[in-house]
């Protein structure tokens, strides 16, 4: 099988047409055929490409889900989250370990099963959640797992999993093999959708800068949590020069606790394509790109049938609408396990096929953005707003939320609560009503934005969701009472060593640095003198690191310790130095070798 | 001429500029000394030590990749930028292995040169003390990993000066690590000690092999006078 795999990474280069830019593509059907790109078919690929195989390299090195190495048939892939860990997904991993004979991050040795960690796969409100290959299992217990396993062994084994057409998942029929929709609360945004809406049909009835016009009264923001008003964003983008225009949806929704982006492409995705397709029309574009976080990969059979109606139906292609050379098409990017790539240039180095690290801006993507064209990347949920704009009108928005803030927010709630799932709410609610709505009033703190994002202790749950005062992408997780906040600071600041593309010192080293920190402390090592440097360290990695990961991985730190400092104090050493290394880890190997405790003990 | 130049300050003093430099680039040529470490005057720029942030119009930016306009207010020399850019070099040094009293570069090592210059006197965060193994497959130049800053610089002058991209990154996050064009490492590269990429690595990573000790210890570049006096040796020769 490998001895080929040569010619066959040859053939797939030419599928894509040699084009460097769809590294990630031909990487990926590499590994899909061989399950890991060994070096022959790196040779082979660079040769193909006419690049160095140490630029392959560098690309394949960098994202979670491509091995270098032969992996498990089946790789299992736990979440990792204070979610998950709240629901039990530590029980479940001992399942899985127990079930086949594996540590975490082992693989089999009849190449069968790799069992590993994962960063959060959007699945929150239905933790303990896992991957198997691309299939997603859902709200696990132990129990379920020896059937699991048992039906995995059962079907695996006689498959040569090279036959495998591509996308085609014989997992798909596990046991917990079921997504549930996560929809609670819909609102305007999302209600009354029945069939296909006529937001091109009323964009086509404008010029392309009233359409932008249009946007700009509506006073839609981004939704990805900066909140970028769209109408600027996207007449920036219109008037910048460049051979070709392009539209980036943003659907590498990568915070720890957002799902809501998953709920609109599961269940509302011509929206979503209706809004991409107006933004064609508005900027001048002809194409339009939908990167979609590897973790979603589940999706993609769905979606390519979903784009492909839409050609039959004349809503993708050439003459959209039957607006003579209006012609715009969408292509998806499956993403290969990276959170920094929710970050928008980021996002367009992985669209180029390159590692996913971010670049340094000016220029902004609207000058400069993928293929150094410009392009206007925006929110999953701001196409699905922008359709319902050019549908009902700028006004019918602008009637919903805030002053600054229109229309209505898709929130996704997860953790200690009684109804997690996906909340349509107007922007300027307050924390404690949607606590309320949630069954989370109880709630001892709650993390809005994800690990990026902010603490919220309860004397600040009058503060509202919207632009100015808490801006968010969605992400609510509700911790209740009892619940350990260091412990969790602690997983959050491990999600960002994990997640850290390394690129700059500040956060490549920081976040460890961090990281290593909130584990003394958790460990009740920690003086006055740790605490106040961890301080000091988490605010020169928030000043100094290159973008948006490194300003905000100190976030969970610095919050707690405004919000909960009593917590924090109570875990202080009571000496006014204590070594980072106790004298016992510092003896461990003498210890080890002797085969006996030093006779003194701890000095 | 006029009509092409524009001005900016840093910490008060006017800096003439011309368009399509950068904030790093006009400071240079003014005698403003803005301590970085990956930026080389002939090199691409890749932004990754963020050692040279500034505050610029009021937000943190890195100088050498920001491009010099009229009227940018910049703070370069203040108390807590200086504080953030030692915590930068301490963060290096504990991150790889950098015994100055005994590496090669000592005294021509950018990275202690700084440490220096920024008041570093020994780190408060904890040793990492990696062990990466040193690659001595080439006949005349080794790599020392322990060394090595991810700073870009031999990544890119390979590329562009030398035309041969022996060099790149791998992994993510604190698992990057520097890179070389063939399974075999260098040895198995078109890497010639008369590189360019082999004479502007800032640190003792890149080390051409029986060379290290041509200029003595004590009679090195920065045994002689801090890191960046070159530079600052502009402005004093200038009337203000």
């Amino acid at each position: 099988m490998s001895a080929n795999s040569d010619l066959t990474a040859a053939a797939i280069v030419k599928e894509f047409g040699a084009d460097r830019s769809r590294l990630l593509d031909i990487v990926e059907q590499v590994q899909r055929r061989f399950g890991h790109i060994g070096d022959d078919a790196i040779q082979a690929i660079a040769m193909e490409l006419g690049i160095h195989r140490v630029e392959i390299e560098d690309m394949i090195s960098f994202y979670a889900f491509f091995n270098r190495e032969p992996r498990g048939r089946f790789r299992i892939r736990l979440s990792k989250t204070p979610i998950s860990f709240m629901k039990g997904a530590k029980e479940v991993a001992l399942a899985f370990e127990k079930a086949l004979g594996l540590s975490l991050g082992e693989t089999s040795a009849d190449g069968a099963f790799t069992l590993e960690w994962t960063s959060d796969i959007g699945m929150a409100d239905q933790e303990p959640a896992a991957l198997v290959n691309a299939t997603v299992l859902t709200a696990l217990t132990p129990g379920d797992v020896p059937h699991i396993v048992a039906a995995l062994r059962q079907r695996g084994f006689d498959s040569d999993p090279s036959a495998n057409p591509p996308y085609a998942r014989p997992e798909a029929t596990l046991p917990k093999a079921v997504i549930k929709s996560s929809i609670v609360k819909l609102g305007p945004l999302l209600s009354g959708l029945s069939g296909r809406t006529d937001g091109i049909g009323a964009a086509l009835a404008l010029s392309p800068d009233k359409v932008i016009e249009e946007m700009t009264k509506s006073k839609l923001r981004g939704r990805g949590g900066a909140g970028f008003p769209t109408g600027m964003k996207w007449r920036f983008t219109r008037k910048a020069v460049g051979a070709d225009h392009y539209v980036v949806c943003n659907a590498d929704e990568g915070e720890p606790g957002t799902f809501k982006d998953r709920v609109l492409l599961s269940e509302f995705p011509d929206l979503v394509f209706d809004g991409m397709t107006i933004a064609g029309y508005a900027l001048g574009a002809r194409h339009g790109l939908l990167y979609l976080r590897g973790e979603y990969a589940y999706m993609w059979d769905v979606l390519q049938e979903v784009l492909k109606n839409r050609r039959g139906l004349g809503l993708l292609g050439e003459n959209i609408g039957g607006r003579e050379g209006f012609d715009f098409d969408i292509r998806i990017q499956l993403g290969a396990g990276a959170y920094i790539c929710g970050e928008e240039s980021a996002l367009l180095e992985s669209l180029e096929g390159k590692r996913g690290a971010p670049r340094d801006r000016p220029p902004f993507p609207t000058e400069r953005g993928y293929l150094r064209q410009p392009t206007a990347i925006d929110n999953v949920e701001t196409f699905a707003c922008a359709a319902r704009i050019m549908e009902k009108g700028a006004g019918w928005f602008a009637g919903f939320g805030t002053a600054q803030s229109t229309g209505t927010k898709l929130m996704s709630v997860s953790g200690d609560c009684a109804h997690p799932g996906v909340y349509e709410v107007p922007f300027g609610i307050t924390l404690n009503e949607l606590l309320d709505m949630v069954g989370g009033s109880d709630a001892q703190y709650v993390q809005v934005s994800g690990p990026s994002g902010q603490s919220i202790a309860p004397k600040d749950f009058g503060r509202r969701i919207a632009y100015e005062d808490m801006s968010t992408g969605g992400s609510m997780m509700v911790f209740g009472p009892g619940r350990d906040v260091l412990e969790i600071a602690l997983q959050f600041a491990d999600f960002f060593v994990a997640e850290s593309c390394g690129w700059c010192t500040p956060c490549r080293v920081g976040t460890t640095l961090l990281k290593q920190g909130m584990e003394k402390i958790v460990a009740g090592r920690a003086t006055l003198a740790d605490i106040a440097e961890m301080e000091s360290l988490g605010n020169t990695v928030m000043r100094m690191s290159r973008c948006g990961l490194g300003q905000t991985a100190p976030n969970p730190i610095l919050t707690t310790m405004r919000n909960f400092p009593e917590l924090y104090e109570a875990k202080l050493a009571a000496a006014p130095f204590t070594p980072r290394v106790t004298l016992h880890d510092a003896l461990r190997e003498a210890v080890a070798v002797q085969g006996r405790e030093s006779a003194t003990g701890e000095i | 001429m006029d009509a092409e130049t524009f001005r900016f300050t840093v910490d008060g003093i006017n800096v003439e500029a011309t368009d399509g430099q950068s904030v790093m680039e006009a400071c240079d040529a003014a005698g403003i000394y803005i301590p970085r470490l990956c930026y080389h005057p002939d090199l691409k720029t890749s932004g990754t030590c963020r050692v040279c942030t500034c505050k610029i119009n009021g937000r943190n930016s890195a100088a050498c990749v920001t491009p010099a306009a009229h009227g940018l207010v910049i703070e370069n020399d203040t108390p807590q930028l200086t504080g953030d850019r030692r915590a930068i070099i301490e963060m290096l040094f504990v991150e790889g292995n950098h015994p100055c009293p005994y590496c090669v570069a000592s005294g021509d090592c950018e990275l202690q040169a700084l440490g220096y210059r920024l008041g570093m006197v020994a780190p408060q965060q904890p040793y990492q003390s990696p062990v990466r193994k040193i690659d001595a497959t080439h006949p005349d130049i080794y790599l020392d990993h322990e060394r090595c800053i991810l700073c870009a610089r031999c990544i890119d002058a390979s590329q562009m000066e030398d035309g041969k991209t022996v060099f790149g990154f791998e992994g993510r996050g604190i698992a990057m690590r520097l890179n070389v064009d063939a399974k075999g490492g260098l040895g198995d590269t078109q890497m010639a000690a008369i590189d360019r990429a082999a004479s502007v690595c800032p640190v003792a990573c890149i080390v051409v092999k029986r060379d290290s000790y041509r200029v003595p210890n004590g009679s090195r570049r920065f045994d002689k006078s801090p890191i960046g006096s070159d530079i600052e040796a502009r402005r004093t020769g200038r009337k203000s």
